[in-house]
């Protein structure tokens, strides 16, 4: 069976392009890139070659770029480094609907470590509410971190306009940028921001690598302490060949910013507005205006996710849902229920997240299978009767 | 992904006995779609107190759906008697196992049959006996003290994979643990 695979924004399918710059590391080029020999400065040479392309992906220098485990990795490393950066200021600002890897980092710090800690709101469209963050930045606030685009939604907050008020005040700021990544323009230097996580395998590279760019000067505190790597900021021997496959996928991922904002985003309103038309009670969470390209996150009544994400799966289709049933956790997820989505349609609802490896065809194939999933559940679903919710 | 059995496959694929049953003389129902599942349990009762035909309606996972459609099978031919005897692990066996943390929707069928048998015998279930204790899924001490003697569950996660209890927002959890506690002090 084909696999159609919309779930972009949990992983993405390693491009062949970075597979074959990849593979000969994996084999004969085996060398140490911190040795003194020619062998291992191959390994060397590529390394900084990949350090280049990342940087130019968001208008950094080489020198700015850490290599990481991970987005997980990248954004713990920031937090920690502005806490020992401000050992004596207490308070720390995120957003409730933030990834995991702050959001559970954050509510760790305040019930382990004592920290202030606060949860800026977002509205129905899962915007920000800018007025209770600015209000809340105090001369005891060490660090905000705030998501650049939303991985379940797509919702895009204002990131260069955040960062400037934020680091006006000479308070530390750094953003998850995993989602928003090779999906939308990302210019560390005009948005004023300290800090920023990326995640390889979101943007066609591998699992197990991330970055963290530190701008320079800033004093930055390891949280891998070890050896002289990445300038003595994150020690531990590089995973070589997966940096040098995301330097290629950075590469590619600028080459492929203007089709993911024409192409993939067409294919993405095409099936939106498709399955808006084909089926009733049906909505689509998140400002409209303000979102990824590539992503949809809609919900339909009286039916729950799982049940219509093995449907889906059935006919090898890929998507997830903003459901808790999936993850064993019961309530819808925390950032649907961050936007009070309602009960009748959060339970309901499925991400699909694009690449621009999808096809109209694909599009159509998902749209049939779920105007039968739907209609299957919804005859079953002791909530809807004759064409509505009950 | 859920490893779930063939069998929970092939009952949520090809539910049996799905809809409304037009002739039904008792139903049963449990659940909302603000917990996110629900069950609308249809029997047809005859004059000897015998299940001559069952119906489901059911919002939720794959693993709600495959347990109404067993809890149908299981009950078609059973007197009243017989199928208040019926117990959630009957209904998980039937279906090869559930993951632990779908046992709830075991327990949800168990629930509705219950429910249908009291509105056949026309005994008004006292709605919620007991305090409550989890006011995201309303569950009450008294069914956490059920499901925890029945079941030999042992840690708050357990509960939660039960009955929903401390699956929402969390704040209960100390109280279950407390309910847990009591039932052991018990013995």
């Amino acid at each position: 069976m084909n696999v159609i695979y919309t779930d972009n924004n949990a992983t993405t399918r390693v491009a062949d392009e970075v597979i074959e710059e990849m593979l000969p590391f994996f084999g004969g080029f085996y060398g140490n890139p911190s040795s003194m020999h020619t062998f291992g400065d191959r390994v060397g040479k590529k390394i900084r070659q990949a350090r280049q392309k990342v940087a130019d992906l968001i208008h950094a220098d080489p020198d700015e770029i850490i290599f990481t485990s991970c987005g997980t990795e990248s954004d713990n490393s920031a937090v920690f480094s502005a806490l020992n950066a401000r050992p004596d200021k207490k308070r720390i600002i995120t957003s409730n609907v933030e990834h995991p890897a702050i959001l559970n980092l954050f509510k760790f710090l305040r019930d382990k470590k004592g920290y202030d800690v606060v949860l800026v709101p977002v509205d129905k469209k899962g915007d920000l509410d800018l007025d209770l963050l600015y209000d809340s930045l105090s001369d005891d606030t060490a660090i905000v971190s705030m998501m650049w685009a939303n991985n379940e939604t797509g919702v895009i907050f204002p990131i260069p306009e955040i960062a400037e008020k934020v680091t006006e005040k000479g308070i530390l700021f750094h953003t998850d940028a995993v989602q928003a990544a090779g999906k939308i323009p990302i210019d560390v230097r005009a948005a004023h921001v300290d800090m920023l996580s990326l995640s390889g395998h979101k943007i066609h590279a591998p699992k197990g690598i991330g970055v963290l760019y530190v701008k320079k000067g800033m004093k930055f505190f390891p949280y891998l302490i070890g050896g002289h790597q990445e300038k003595g900021r994150r020690g531990g021997t590089e995973n070589t060949v997966s940096i040098i496959g995301l330097g290629k996928a950075c590469e590619l991922a600028e080459q492929h910013l203007p089709i993911m904002n024409t192409q993939v985003k067409e294919l993405r309103d095409y099936l939106q507005n498709k399955l808006l038309e084909k089926i009733p009670g049906v909505s689509v969470n998140g400002d409209l205006e303000n979102r990824l390209p590539n992503t949809l996150s809609i919900g339909f009544d009286a039916v729950e996710g799982e049940s219509i994400l093995l449907m889906l799966d059935k006919e090898g289709i890929c998507a997830s849902s903003g459901s808790a049933c999936t993850s064993g956790s019961l309530d819808p997820s925390h950032v649907l229920m961050a936007m009070e989505v309602p009960f009748k349609s959060a339970h309901g609802t499925i991400r699909f997240s694009l690449s621009h490896y999808n096809t109209k065809e694909e599009m159509d194939h998902i749209v049939k299978t779920m105007v039968s999933a739907i209609e299957t559940l919804r005859a079953m679903s002791p909530f809807w009767k004759d064409g509505k919710l009950v | 992904m859920w490893e779930y059995t063939d069998k929970v496959k092939d009952h949520f694929m090809h539910p049996r006995n799905v809809g409304e049953l037009k002739d039904a003389n008792a139903v049963g129902e449990t659940g909302s779609l603000n917990c996110g599942d629900a069950l609308k349990l249809f029997l047809k009762v005859d004059e000897n107190e015998r299940i001559v035909d069952a119906s489901f309606m059911t919002f939720g996972c794959a693993s709600a759906v495959a347990s109404s459609s067993a809890l149908t099978e299981i009950i078609k031919g059973m007197t009243l008697d017989e199928a208040a005897k019926v117990t959630n692990g009957d209904i998980a066996d039937y279906l090869g196992g559930l993951p632990k943390e779908k046992m709830h929707c075991s327990v949800m069928g168990k629930s509705a049959l219950q429910k249908a048998i009291a509105d056949y015998r026309g005994i008004q279930i006292m709605e919620k006996p007991g305090e409550m204790v989890c006011e995201c899924f309303e569950v009450t001490d008294l069914e956490i003290i059920d499901a925890v003697k029945a079941n030999g569950l042992e840690t708050t996660e357990d509960v939660t994979n039960y009955l929903k209890a401390g699956g929402g927002c969390g704040k209960c959890l100390d109280r279950i643990e407390e309910v847990i506690a009591s039932v052991k002090a018990e013995g």
